[in-house]
């Protein structure tokens, strides 16, 4: 059977790491390459860089961390944060990441989906999307608007069909993010996440709001997730991966050994 | 030196980056005479079995991994797409392909037991060995390893499979006869099982 993923998500602005200090000795939190490989030695079975810098100026200092990243860890891992063209992405995968990571930038043109795929391969593209919890209504029939530039600007598009016109654009996995739970530890959004899950043919990723390790199993049961990102929970050492893997085992789910 | 055959798709450099982190020179080219005269070939990568040969022919390169070194003794290791189209022909865009391992190639069902199987498959799985071979050495039975695919490998004989896996069906996801390895899964993104296989490919006795 296939694994559930574990996928830590870095936010990396002008090459250093943003969130993640106090939790390791030995390890340079600011530094994307040891987290990563620290992460990797855990038994991440995947890990997202989300470059904030996001400016045309600093793009190239990114592309220096993937490339020193690609030379440490031997799992995949991808980019995401202000790729816009083709050319954005096939730097990023030249550089070494194994998938590249889209959002606002799709919504705004989505045929770089199609484009990124035909270039690149489906399995390439993954499309991430902010949702926000809206009134059931004809507008919204999943209960979710998409949202971009970090939930300041509304799109009027309900999640689920972004997602069926994503995955017919070519997206090889979705990623929701739940803006409402982002950051909340309250648990991930698992109605959104399951109906989109049993809505589309490809991997879902469930995004936002992991505080223990419990929401993850409820992401992979109730949610009907694929794979799940974890962001605080891990960064500040509450929960190591190994951990997180133990309890999801032994609840029945279908985990990647966490052997280094 | 291990030639990597560049055929214009792929993320050939991971393979590179792995192989230079184990201690092996590795070269990646498109270039016949380097790929004869290397002690070993990597036919790797991610892509569709149709542009792989149409680029793989372009190039000259079909003729040369079949008699210069699958039929050569070379040691050849295919792996993702790498392993697909060693076999005669593959249903993805209906192509003919090496056909250095007698079979053909195959998609994932839509769905087993009327519950949809989400094709591709991305992730990690579990990989059982069905037979002993020296590029499973030190590998644990069971390992998870990374795949992304869309299709399998079904091939004519199944005594050339050495390990399987389970994604709606029962799947060939390693294969060796002779000299010619291939996995279905990526060694260069599945940790250190698939670091270990690699570096015991690079130490076959050719």
């Amino acid at each position: 059977m296939i694994a559930k993923r574990i996928i830590p998500c870095l936010d990396v602005r002008a090459g250093k790491v943003t969130k993640g200090v106090q939790f390791l000795e030995n390890v340079d939190v600011g530094d994307p390459v040891a987290m990563a490989r620290y992460y990797y030695e855990q038994g991440a079975d995947e890990i997202v860089f989300y470059d904030i810098t996001a400016s045309n100026e600093r793009r190239g200092i990114m592309i220096e961390v993937v490339r020193a990243v690609a030379r440490e860890i031997f799992i995949p891992f991808s980019v995401g944060g202000g790729l816009r063209t083709v050319e954005d992405m096939r730097a990023v995968l030249l550089a070494g990441a194994e998938k590249v990571s889209i959002d606002s930038g799709a919504v705004r043109n989505p045929q770089i989906i199609a484009e990124g795929a035909r270039a690149f391969g489906s399995q390439c593209i993954v499309l991430s999307m902010q949702v926000r919890r809206r009134e059931r209504s004809e507008a919204f029939p999943s209960g979710c608007e998409v949202v971009i530039d970090g939930g300041r600007t509304a799109t009027g598009r309900d999640a689920l069909a972004w997602s069926r016109e994503g995955v017919g654009l070519g997206a090889g996995e979705l990623c929701i993010n739940s803006i409402d739970r982002d950051g909340t530890k309250l648990g991930y959004d698992l109605e959104v996440t399951r109906l989109i899950s049993e809505s589309v043919s490809v991997p879902v990723i469930a995004s936002g709001g992991a505080g223990e390790p419990k929401h993850l199993l409820e992401a992979f049961t109730a949610g009907a997730a694929d794979a799940a990102i974890v962001a605080s929970i891990v960064h500040y050492g509450e929960y190591p991966i190994p951990e997180i893997k133990r309890y999801l085992k032994s609840h029945g789910v279908e985990v990647r050994d966490a052997v280094p | 030196m291990i030639a990597i055959v560049d055929y214009r798709a792929g993320n050939l450099t991971s393979v590179a980056r792995a192989l230079e982190h184990l201690g092996h020179r590795c070269e990646i080219t498109d270039r016949p005479e380097k790929i004869r005269a290397a002690e070993r070939v990597i036919l790797p990568g991610v892509g569709a079995a149709g542009a792989t040969m149409e680029n793989l022919r372009a190039l000259g390169l079909a003729e040369v991994l079949r008699s210069d070194v699958a039929r050569a003794g070379k040691p050849f290791l295919g792996i993702c797409i790498g392993i697909q189209v060693l076999l005669d022909r593959s249903e993805e865009d209906d192509t003919d392909c090496l056909g250095i391992i007698p079979g053909h190639v195959t998609r994932y069902p839509a769905s087993v037991d009327g519950r949809p199987l989400k094709v591709p498959q991305i992730g990690w799985n579990r990989v059982r060995q069905t037979r002993a071979h020296p590029v499973l050495a030190g590998v644990p039975d069971n390992t998870h390893f990374y795949f992304v695919n869309s299709y399998y490998p079904v091939p004519a004989d199944l005594a050339v499979t050495i390990a399987v896996s389970d994604y709606g069906v029962t799947f060939t996801a390693a294969l060796a006869r002779d000299n010619v390895i291939a996995t279905q899964f990526h060694l260069e993104k599945s940790g250190a099982a698939g670091l270990k296989l690699l570096d015991n490919f690079c130490r076959l006795k050719g």
